[in-house]
Formats: C-alpha cells, structure tokens, sequence
C-alpha cells in the first residue's frame, strides 16, 4: 500500500525496478482562453491553468480513484495521460511511453472509457465495432473471438450484439463501451466517469465485472467519478485533487477516517426531544421540524450504526430511519477546506 | 462468420494491408445496407455532376469553342475531371467535417486508437454514394475520348488509365490540406472550399480560359490544370496555352506526390498543435 | 384589442429577425472565408464567360463582358442571401419531433421562420454578399444601371426573390413530415437550382426548350430577375412584369406552403408522433 503522502521522488526512466506503471511527475497544464471583456467587441488572452504541479506514481495492478469537483482537472489529466494533450511543463511516464510522441504505441496497451463520448460505431452493429477495434489493435480472428467471448459474457452483452449502436439503451451502451476498451486486453485501464447515467443495476454489474477482470489480469485501474460507490467497489486508493493538484492520495480506508464523521444518520422521533446525549464519535448535527427530526453525524469507523442507535433509543423510541452516506462532493470539499486552512495556519 | 469455419484463417497475423481493407470493407457493407436512401443518394450525386456539365454543354451549344476546344474534348476534361474528383471525394471528402469533430471532442476517441487518425477518417467516413459521381465522369471520359478520335498507343494508353488516379490522388492531397488547415481555422473551413472544390470546377474546364495569373496559380499552387486539362492535351495531342504545354499532361503524378509531401506534413503539424492546444 | 395585438406580433417578428441577424455576426472567421472562397468561384465562372465572350466577338445574347461581370458578382453576392444550396434546419425539427413546439408559439410558424430568415439574409448580404462584390468591381469591373430607378426596384425585386427562395426550401423541408429521408431531395433541388435560376450562366443562353422549361419554374425568380433588374440589363419598365411573375410564385408557393404544413401537422396527430 503506498503512503499516504508519496515523497517527491526523482523521475528515474532508467531504472525499471522503480519503474510503474504512471509516472506524473510536476505535471502542469495551462490552457489559453479568449474571455470577452464586458462592454467591449474584444476578446482578452487569459491563461488557465487547469493541472498545477500534479505528481503521481501508480504501481502496476493497483487500483485508484481520481476524484475531485468540476473543473478541479481531472478531464485534463487523463488526457495528458492518454497522449490527446501535451503538458505544458513536467513529465509523464505511461507504462513507460511518454503519452504524446508515442501515443500510437500507448494506445496498444491502455483501455480508454470516456463516459461522455462513444468509441463505438453508431450505425453498426455492436459486434461491427469490435471487428474494427480488433483489427485495428491487430488480433487475429481466434483471439478477438476468444476475448469476446469473455467480455460478451461478464458485461451480458449476447442479446444486443447484432444491434446497431444506436438503438441500445444507455446501460447496455456503457457495457459495450467497456467492452471495446477492454478488447485488446491493455495493462491500464483508464475509465473516464464511466457509470455516469446509469441505473444502480447496470452499475453493480459494471463494477462486478471490472473487478472480475482485473482479478483475471492484474490490470491497473484508473477511474474518474462522481459516484463514491464507484471508489468503493473498485478502488483500493483514493487521490482527491483540487485545483490541478493532489489534496490528498492514501489507501481508501484511512480516507474516511482522516475525515473524522462523514456519515450522517437521520431520525425522526415519536415524541419531540430536545438535543440528545450522544456517544463521543457523534455529534448532533441539527434538530429540526420541532424536536422531530434529528440529523446527527458520526464516524463510521468509531461507531457503528447499531450502537448509535441502541443509545438512542435508550433516550427516545425513533419511529423512522435513514442513513446518508457522504457525497463525494462533501469529502473533496472538506479536504480542500482542510488544506486551506492548514496552509493559512 | 465464414473465418470461424477455417481455422487457419483465424490465426492469421494482421498485417498492415488486412487491417486497412478490413476497415474499408466493414463501411462498405454499412452503407450498402440501406438500399433506397443510398441508390437516391446516388443517383443525386449523379445528377449533380450531369447538371455542371449542362453548365459548358450550353456556352459550347453557342459559341462552338470553348478555350481552344471543342464540346467533345471540353467532355473528355469534364470527365477526367469528374471521376478523379469524385474519387478523391470518395475516400478524403468527409475531412470537410473535422472542424466539427475537433469541437464535439470527437476526434479524442480516434487519437486513443492505433491506427493513423487520417486512415480511420478516410476509411471509416468513407462516403460510397459519391460512386454516382464517378460513374457518370467514367462514363463520359470513356465516351468522349472515344468520340474525339483518341488514338492510343503504349504511352498515350498508360497516360489515359494513370491520369484519373493521378488527379484522384491530388485532390486526395488536397482534401487532407484542407482538412489540415481546420486544425487552425476551426470556424474557417470554408477558405478550403475554395482550393477543394474550386480546384474541382478549374479542373473541369479547359484550362486556357482563365487569364495568366489565375492560370498560374491553379497550376504552379493549386495544380488543378494538371488533373484533367492538361492530360487532355496530351491524349488528344492539342496544342497548350502559354503555361500549360501539352507535355504537361504528364505532371500530374509528380504533382500529386509533391502535394502530399505538403499534405502529410501540414497534417502532422495540425495534429501536433491539437495536442498542444487542446482543441 | 387587435391593434395591440398586431404591434406585439410586429414587435416579436422584428425581435425574431434582429436575433437572427446578431447570430449570424458573430461568426466572423467564418464570414471572412465565405467571402474568400465566394471570390474565388466567381472568378472562375468569370474566366469562363469571358472565354465564351470574346469567343463569340465581345457580345455573347446581349451580353458584353462588362455585364458578363456584374451579372456574375450580383449572382455571387445573392448567392448567400437565397441560401441557394437550400436549408436542413426545418426537415431537421419535424424529424426530431421539435416542431411541435414552434407550432405552440403565438406566432404563426412560417411568419417565425420567415422573420428569421431575413434577418440571416440581411446577414448574409452585407456580410458575404457586398464583400465579394467590391473585389469584383476591382478586378474585372461592373456595368452599372443607367437609370437610377433599377436600384429600387432591384432592391425590392431581391426581397421578393429571397421569399421565393424561402418559400421553395421550405416545402422541401416540410416533405420531412411524410420522407425519413430529405437528403436526396435537397440534392435534387439544388441541382435544379444551379441549372435553372440562372446560376451557372444567364439563361437567356439557354437552347429555346430548356428556356422554357426555367421559366415555367420559380428558379428564374430567385436570382435571375434580381440580377437582371439590379443591373439594369432589364430597364425598370420592364422589370415589372417580371417583378409580378415573383408575387405570383410567392402567392403560389405561399398557399402551397400553409397547405402542407396542415396536411403535416395532421398527419402527425394521426400517428400520434
């Protein structure tokens, strides 16, 4: 498991013992925007600088989360990683391919998943688009029908296979999309949002896959989201990044607990009570709808939700329940806040 | 599938050659699939080509000579012109739509693929109803070559199968500067029209028309002259004008590879700045 | 309170054109490469009808060099405004079913498109039609009217023609509601287009049975009337009656339009789409 921090090291392409599989080393991305300027027909040069001094080492067959809000420059990133956009300043090492100059000779050996944008062919039919993808990463016959037939059946795919592209619906689309980037069975596999818009069925299955998967192949895994389910399910560490650079980077677990009480547990009561007395790891967040209504947040770690709730109910009888588990928002908000303020202090 | 049944096949290597005809195949039998829209596409194809030539077909119904030729050799230059066009529209044609793929963000699905994005645009936009167009010009070249008293021999005859490919190869070079320069001018894709299908309407004109500077241009910068007037004056053996030397029918493949030597690297350059900007 | 009524319709159509007309301003690289390349066409239909010209002794069925000139930049400069390579923007909502809304509007919905499209052509006029036109009056030159009244009625006689163009495109369009398909269609009209308004070459230089066929058509009335009275090579008398023979397409196309639009809206609500 790698530290929770990674101590800057020097980028060393000669030594392939510390070689892993992504390298980002101060990466910087700077994009130049013409705003227009209010009350005048000119455009102003503005420079944005999307992914500030980013470094990153991922070790081969681990399995990260990217997470961070919008905008924060995780589209950036994968592209950076991907050989679509040369950074401005630092260096990448992508399974040991410097992305842009040898895109092609990466492109043989990563999957790409961007959740916003098809690689199948529209008017084809899905299996169409895996003979073109198969010829074009070079597999003979033998081997594409023979992964194929593993991905047709972890990803359910046998019963729309001769329809065309378009006429699938979103979730089996997504499936299909996986399947297409993980046809020439690449070492890395980078997932851009790749359960976005999908129902919480076409997710499991997703994710149950992607694990099956990599369990087979010992790939390395590198996936973009808004859903923390995502993270869970698939991820062993979490990188947040906040304005182009990395707030935090550590395994999962350890991540919830540097955030002391993410979850949030609500009540409503029987009778109205005023605040309750709660257990050291709770902390009563507010009561609302007259003493009713009771939203309480506590750490998952030092609390269960049984013994939370057989404290409760020692004081009320609780007549209704739910539990919140925190957004990914929240979390990168909270850390970037955290970091904030550890910086000014 | 019938590589499933020999299994030989089925552990065949594939080389270059058998990834670009399987990528050109699977478009094919795409489009071939929806029959009545593709036979009105091509027959609206056709009939486009058909009404231009009505164009020269009426002036020449007046005035009996056109830039020094005839209706029957203005119709082998139409033709020439036509199908060489038409084949380079066939296979480079949809490069006009890139601008619209570097803004949709279309074009990142292609760079993450090992293949040449020029390749997967050529062969995965290949647009077969444009076989309406190089019909008709194949048709008329032939006919109106034939009528106009065209007598073959080795050179002339090797001259006569070679120029349509020559000129298709050119305006393929050029289609792929046009498609180039949308890299820059992203909202500018209509400055390309003017050398694409510009050069497409010089060339299918008898070149002595045009006043000298034009004529310059569209020979020495734009060779449109070279795709089908010029080799015109070589197979029929007619005079040229000033510029434009009936030996200069033999040009055309030369200034193909030249065009595409400026073609790949103005390419290579758009692709480079993409990466760099970030489209 | 019809009056009311009738100045807030005004006041909407007017608002409809303005914001077209804004739109189509904004895209200035691409204005500036119209321009461009609608040069270079014209000085390539120019080099051709001056060969032909000069060919048939400096005067080719009333046409000199000097008019070959004007009547190849007025074409190149109206090219733009009559949208002559035809419009998908209709066939395109009725497909995808949005027409539904601009038939909800209070506005009737060829009077929305037609307030929209000449915005665009007012646009597209002064940004890619008078451009092109002044590079030709450098290069080759113009013949200019002689009496002051062609510009007026030139003028007028371009509004009319660009309602005819609409008119004609927008039937194209509404076949959308009963074709899946309207591609072959406009590859057809703009075929027809280039043959018969008097696009390519004036089509007085037609043989007499193709002449015939034009003029039983409303191509004629989209840009060769235009281009003959602005020039003046039809003095403005008579013009007239060729001005007429545009209101009378209009009227024409005008009922053909309305007609189908219902016998579309219908056929929707039958199906239920």
């Amino acid at each position: 498991m790698s530290p929770a921090v990674p101590p800057p090291q020097p980028l060393d392409a000669a030594s392939p013992a510390a070689d892993p599989a992504v390298a980002l080393t101060g990466v910087r991305r700077d994009y130049v925007v013409r705003a227009p300027v209010a009350g005048s027909r000119r455009r102003r040069r503005q420079v944005v600088r999307a992914v500030d001094a980013l470094s990153l080492r991922i070790g081969h067959g681990e399995t990260v989360g990217f997470v961070g809000a919008n905008g924060a420059g995780k589209s950036t990133t994968i592209k950076m990683m991907t050989g679509i956009l040369q950074p401005t300043a630092g260096a990448l090492r992508i399974l040991g391919h410097d992305p842009v100059p040898e895109r092609r000779a990466l492109a043989r050996r990563i999957g790409v998943v961007f959740g916003q944008r098809s690689q199948l062919w529209w008017d084809l039919p899905l299996r169409e688009s895996y003979r073109i993808l198969g010829t074009m990463h070079r597999l003979t016959d033998r081997q594409r029908e023979a992964r194929l037939e593993r991905l047709v059946d972890g990803l359910e795919l046998g019963g729309f296979l001769s329809r065309p592209v378009r006429q699938l619906s979103l979730g089996q689309r997504m499936r299909g999309e996986v399947a297409a980037a993980l046809l020439h069975s690449p070492e890395l596999v980078v997932l851009d949002e790749p359960t976005i818009g999908l129902d919480m069925v076409s997710k499991e299955g997703l994710r149950r896959f992607l694990r099956e998967d990599r369990a087979e192949r010992g790939t390395t895994l590198f996936l973009t989201t808004h859903d923390m389910g995502d993270v869970e399910r698939l991820c062993e560490r979490i990188v947040v990044v906040d304005s182009g650079a990395v707030a935090y980077d550590g395994p999962l677990e350890s991540f919830r607990q540097r955030l002391g009480a993410p979850r949030e547990l609500i009540v409503d009561l029987e009778e109205p009570a005023s605040e309750l007395s709660l257990p050291g790891a709770a902390r009563t967040l507010a009561v609302d709808a007259g003493g009713i209504r009771h939203r309480i947040a506590f750490s998952g770690d030092a609390l269960t939700v049984p013994a939370l709730l057989t404290a409760i109910n020692q004081q009320v009888e609780v007549r209704d329940l739910s539990l919140r588990e925190p957004a990914i928002e929240d979390l990168v908000r909270q850390i970037s806040a955290r970091n904030r303020r550890g910086g000014t202090a | 599938m019938a590589e499933r049944s020999r299994p030989d096949l089925a552990d065949r290597p594939v080389s270059t050659v058998r990834m670009v005809l399987t990528l050109y195949g699977s478009r094919l039998r795409s489009q071939a699939s929806f029959r009545t829209s593709f036979i009105a596409d091509v027959l609206g194809q056709a009939l486009i080509v058909s009404v231009e030539f009505l164009e020269l077909w009426v002036i020449l119904s007046q005035v009996g000579v056109l830039g020094g030729m005839t209706l029957t050799q203005v119709a082998v230059v139409y033709g020439l012109g036509a199908l060489a066009f038409g084949i380079a529209d066939m296979f480079f044609g949809e490069i006009d739509g890139l601008s619209a793929q570097i803004r949709s963000g279309k074009l990142e699905v292609l760079l993450i693929r090992p293949v040449p994005m020029l390749l997967q645009i050529s062969s995965l936009d290949l647009s077969l109803r444009r076989i309406g167009r190089i019909a008709v010009g194949l048709v008329m070249y032939v006919a109106a070559l034939t009528i106009a008293g065209f007598e073959p021999s080795a050179a002339t005859l090797l001259l006569a199968v070679t120029a349509p490919l020559a000129g298709a190869l050119l305006f393929g070079a050029l289609f792929t500067i046009a498609g180039a320069m949308q890299f820059w001018l992203i909202e500018g894709r209509e400055f390309a029209n003017a050398f694409t299908y510009g050069g497409n309407y010089v060339a299918t004109t008898p070149g002595a028309v045009f006043a000298l500077p034009m004529r310059a241009f569209f020979t020495f910068v734009v060779p449109a002259t070279l795709v089908a007037y010029a080799p015109t004056l070589a197979l029929l053996d007619l005079p040229g004008p000033a510029l434009i030397p009936a030996w200069s029918g033999w040009l055309g493949l030369p200034a193909a590879v030249l065009a595409w030597i400026v073609a790949g690297a103005l390419w290579r350059a758009g692709v480079r700045r993409y990466t760099g900007a970030g489209g | 309170m019809p009056q009311i009524g009738t100045l807030a319709r005004v006041s909407t159509y007017w608002a409809v054109a303005a914001a077209a007309f804004r739109q189509y301003s904004t895209y200035r690289l691409a204005t500036a490469a119209g321009v461009f390349t609608n040069s270079v066409f014209g000085l390539i239909r120019a080099s051709i009808l001056f060969a032909a010209i000069t060919t048939a002794g400096g005067e080719l069925s009333g046409y000199t060099i000097a008019q070959a000139a004007t009547y190849v930049w007025l074409g190149q400069a109206l090219l733009a405004p009559i949208e002559a390579f035809g419009t998908r923007e209709v066939s395109q909502r009725v497909h995808q079913g949005d027409v539904a809304i601009d038939l909800l509007r209070p506005i009737s919905f060829l009077g929305l498109y037609y307030a929209q499209k000449l915005g665009r052509s007012a646009f597209l006029l002064l940004g890619r039609g008078i451009p092109p036109m002044l590079i030709g009056a450098l290069l080759t030159g113009l013949a200019l009217p002689e009496d002051p009244w062609s510009y007026p009625l030139g003028m007028l006689s371009l509004l009319l023609a660009i309602t005819v163009a609409f008119l004609a495109d927008m039937l194209v369009n509404l076949t959308a509601f009963w074709l899946l398909e309207t591609r072959g269609l406009t590859v057809v009209y703009t075929a027809l287009m280039n043959l018969l308004s008097g696009l390519l070459i004036p089509i007085v230089w037609f043989p007499d049975w193709l002449l015939a066929i034009a003029r039983a058509t409303p191509f004629p009335s989209m840009l060769q009337t235009p281009i003959d009275t602005l020039s003046g090579r039809i003095p403005p008398l008579e013009a007239l009656p060729l001005l007429g023979v545009q209101l009378g397409w209009i009227a024409l196309l005008a009922l053909a339009a309305s007609a189908m639009l219902r016998a579309g809206v219908r056929s929707v609500e039958v199906q239920g789409g």
